[in-house]
């Protein structure tokens, strides 16, 4: 329909321009975030919030990068979430192959279990695991912290690629293990490629979620200089506890990596988000 | 050959679930034995011998538990209410060709690549009692240049200011599960039912709902599930107070365990937090098994 004969009717406008109304109050947090981020924390407090700034700045971004810690905390994210994202596609893709491709005692308990355990409201876990990792010496250090992404992410990832591996037409695997290609040559050689798509959503989807993860980093790790950037802003909060202005402006720059993703890869994104729901 | 053959499911597993059971499996089991215990989080746990249950009988005196667990239930009951109203109006509004429909989707769920933390950190600004955007619209409204609302800090608001933050992120969520679940709404029943007379509700109530009821029990029980995860919006913008009246149960345990150091006690709100999700997790499950026992 072109736009002209869509505002034909007034009651498709008046609908659309509801859309819009909620749409802008919807992005207000956005906004007000921006707009906070480049003005003075002074000119906020002698004119209020809503005023035309007197002066414009880029130095709360600068103090969140340099005196705030982003620079440290920001790439200890990345530290952080590309080990534990390319440890869980890689594992769960092998145990989404044998509970795909295989039928052996076990194999639909062991996919529940997956299931059940990405349910879980992962609080549960807290202590136990605090324990583990210190027992293995591995409390406040990163390793520890990808182990257990690595681990617990297996869940959700095994039970969405096992579902997606199971609608690969089941003669191209029987033609290459005719012509006497091992199993472990038909997982990496036939099934990831055909997996791709799957994969790629998914590591879109978790990606965001090891990235924006709060409670394990401030769980797992003490030493501030081994922090993520979440557990980082709730240090940077602490610290410049008056100054909003520069607490809003680390917030914006711990959002800059998602938000790329989002950007580039937003398809992925949604893709992985229905996917994960729609069995 | 065939011996082989057996094995090989084995040898894929065999990584991924070792690990999946010591770090997940197991640590689930192990709660249950340090909810018996007495922790400070430094030396051993050291089961209760006098009396093993002393951390739940002292759980079910304590007022904070039962705040936390009330919390919970008005975060489940705004949960699977408002964003799932708000996401389904949203998915049927935009499942259609209108103007700048991409626009509108894009803006409905870019909350959700925030981390909470961040959400939690913007939405605290907003709620500023001074500088705050809302305390200054409300302002300029009500012409009222003394009017200062506690959003956080007033014990009877600030558990919904919090609630607001997680709708907000939510509904696009929501949003984006019925719009995929509309995909598979054959076109041609919609026509059918126009041309046997059905209006634009009866359309809505009689046809369009009841192929998405398979939609609405997963974005419920996900809801559900989510609410009893809280933990980062509470952690961030109020730490659970004032005085506890924000607190819920994830942050109430953390509290206990990385604060108080009384991890044994933690351990049993964990369990409680467990038991809770167990049913939902339950039906989830039920649910699955049904579609797979179709195969």
């Amino acid at each position: 329909m072109t736009t002209r004969k869509f505002f034909s009717s007034p009651w498709r406008a008046l609908g659309f321009f509801l859309l819009l109304l909620v749409t802008m109050i919807w992005l207000l947090p956005f906004l007000t975030a921006l707009l906070t981020s480049v003005r003075t924390n002074n000119d906020i407090l002698t004119q209020g919030f809503i005023a035309i700034p007197k002066e414009w700045t880029l130095g709360n971004f600068r103090t969140a990068w340099e005196r705030g810690g982003l620079s440290n905390y920001l790439p200890n994210s990345f530290y952080i979430t590309i080990p534990a994202l390319m440890g869980t596609l890689l594992l769960s893709s092998l145990s989404a192959y044998a509970l795909a491709r295989f039928r052996f005692a076990g194999n639909r308990l062991i996919f529940f279990l997956y299931v059940g355990g990405t349910m879980l409201p992962f609080q549960v876990l807290m202590l136990p695991v605090f324990r583990l990792t210190d027992a293995l010496g591995l409390y406040d250090t990163h390793l520890g912290i990808i182990l257990f992404h690595t681990a617990f992410q297996l869940g959700f990832c095994t039970f969405l690629l096992r579902n997606y591996m199971r609608t690969v037409p089941g003669e191209i695997l029987e033609a290459a293990r005719i012509d006497g290609c091992g199993e472990f040559r038909i997982w990496w050689q036939i099934m990831m490629p055909l997996t791709l798509p799957a994969v790629a959503a998914l590591a879109t989807l978790e990606f965001t979620w090891i990235f924006n993860d709060y409670l394990w980093s401030i769980v797992l790790l003490r030493t501030d200089a081994l922090k993520p950037v979440t557990a980082g802003l709730a240090t940077l909060q602490g610290q410049w506890i008056m100054d909003w202005t520069v607490i809003v402006a680390g917030a914006l720059l711990a959002t800059v990596p998602t938000i790329i993703v989002f950007i580039f890869l937003q398809r992925y994104f949604i893709e992985g988000l229905t996917l994960g729901a729609s069995k | 050959m065939l011996a082989k053959k057996k094995i090989v499911p084995y040898l894929f597993l065999i990584i991924p679930l070792v690990l999946y059971l010591i770090w997940v499996i197991g640590p689930m089991g192990y709660t249950f034995y340090l909810s018996l215990t007495k922790w400070d989080g430094l030396s051993k746990p050291e089961l209760i011998q006098s009396n093993p249950f002393r951390n739940y009988e002292r759980l079910f005196r304590d007022p904070v538990f039962f705040t936390s667990l009330k919390n919970n239930l008005k975060w489940i009951l705004s949960f699977i209410t408002i964003p799932v109203v708000l996401g389904l109006g949203l998915a049927i509004a935009l499942n259609r060709s209108i103007p700048w429909a991409k626009f509108f989707k894009a803006s409905f769920y870019s909350p959700l690549v925030l981390s909470l933390v961040v959400c939690g950190l913007i939405w605290s600004w907003m709620y500023h009692p001074a500088g705050g955007l809302i305390n200054s619209v409300l302002r300029r409204i009500t012409g009222n240049p003394e009017l200062s609302i506690g959003w956080l800090s007033d014990e009877k608001l600030v558990m919904w200011s919090i609630i607001i933050v997680a709708i907000w992120r939510q509904a696009g969520y929501v949003m984006v599960l019925y719009l995929a679940g509309l995909q598979g709404v054959d076109p041609q029943l919609l026509d059918a039912s126009k041309v046997d007379g059905c209006n634009g509700w009866n359309t809505f109530r009689h046809v369009i709902l009841p192929l998405l009821a398979p939609v609405t029990v997963i974005v419920v029980v996900i809801s559900i599930i989510d609410s009893l995860r809280a933990f980062d919006l509470v952690s961030v913008m109020t730490r659970g107070g004032p005085f506890n009246s924000s607190s819920v149960l994830a942050n109430f345990m953390y509290i206990e365990a990385f604060n108080n150091y009384k991890m044994g006690y933690a351990a049993a709100i964990s369990v409680i937090l467990f038991a809770i999700s167990a049913v939902f997790i339950f039906i989830y499950l039920w649910n699955i098994m049904k579609d797979e026992m179709e195969y």
